[in-house]
């Protein structure tokens, strides 16, 4: 099915190698605790080479203003795709097809702006 | 052949990962068995010989709603037990079981007929085509641009203190 080895063989064989670095990493890592001789003290326990002591636990709330920044991010990733296959086609469109992409491209930076313009990208 | 193998790897991952999100107590954990699945998925979706639905799957499910679950996760506190169970426990397994058994059923009972036409190969400067082209959908695609300015916008005023 797959009978030309271009764009679609390259997505394939980067969707499996990744795969199978989530699957295999985690356990290639477990295979080498294993075989490793334990002999801890409170220095092999200090921070590596630097860096502070941490007080309390590390898992903390995060600020809630990276919510924006998530916000303005999820927007301009849905506009990419809008982009990517007129990117694609770019090779053979004209000036209508770039004044569209422009536009819409406007349209989505008027949100961007008006977070600017709010200041919630200020860290107050 | 070697999409077929190909296929039934990725599926298998899928579905052991997907299993992996419901069953993990960790939240973080479970995020990121949802990117491996969702990840898979498009590895399945290029077997299809669909290059913008797998662009799409990683671009959208693992770019934005992985992250933003990410996000979620930053933004609370004591996580670290996970999901409480709670008195939902039964209501949530049954309208699991029905809708399992609608979509097996309605797998089951579809004819599934194939398309006389063959798929196109890395069709995506197509859909481009469409989408922009004079004769295209260039209204429907600054519609869905205001769409998103609507939503970005919608969600500051929403969110933010006064």
């Amino acid at each position: 099915m797959l009978n030309s080895f271009g764009l679609l063989g390259m997505f394939l064989i980067i969707a499996i190698l990744v795969t199978a670095a989530f699957v295999l990493i985690p356990i290639a890592l477990r295979l080498v605790g294993l075989g490793a001789r334990r002999n801890p003290n409170t220095d092999k326990y200090t921070i590596y080479e630097c860096g502070m002591v941490s007080v309390g636990k590390t898992h903390i709330q995060f600020n809630f203003r990276y919510y924006f920044f998530a916000v303005l991010f999820v927007a301009f990733d849905v506009l990419a795709i809008f982009l990517f296959p007129w990117a694609l086609w770019m090779g053979n469109a004209g000036v209508f097809e770039l004044g569209a992409a422009v536009l819409l491209v406007v349209i989505v930076l008027i949100g961007y702006l008006y977070a600017w313009k709010k200041g919630v990208m200020q860290w107050k | 052949m070697a999409v077929d193998i190909a296929f039934w790897i990725l599926a298998a991952i899928a579905v052991v990962s997907a299993v992996a999100v419901v069953t993990l107590r960790d939240v973080f954990r479970a995020a990121i068995f949802l990117i491996l699945c969702f990840f898979t998925t498009a590895g399945i979706f290029v077997t299809l010989n669909a290059d913008f639905l797998a662009a799409m799957q990683v671009l959208v499910y693992i770019g934005a709603v992985a992250i933003l679950l990410i996000f979620a996760i930053l933004f609370t506190r004591d996580v670290q037990q996970g999901n409480p169970s709670n008195k939902l426990k039964v209501p949530a397994a049954i309208v699991g079981v029905v809708l399992l058994g609608v979509m097996v059923s309605s797998a089951v009972t579809f004819g599934w007929p194939e398309s006389v036409y063959l798929p196109e190969l890395a069709d995506t400067a197509d859909i481009g085509q469409r989408l922009f082209s004079e004769n295209g959908y260039v209204v429907p695609v600054q519609i869905a641009g205001l769409m998103l300015l609507a939503a970005a916008i919608g969600a500051i005023v929403l969110m933010r203190e006064k």
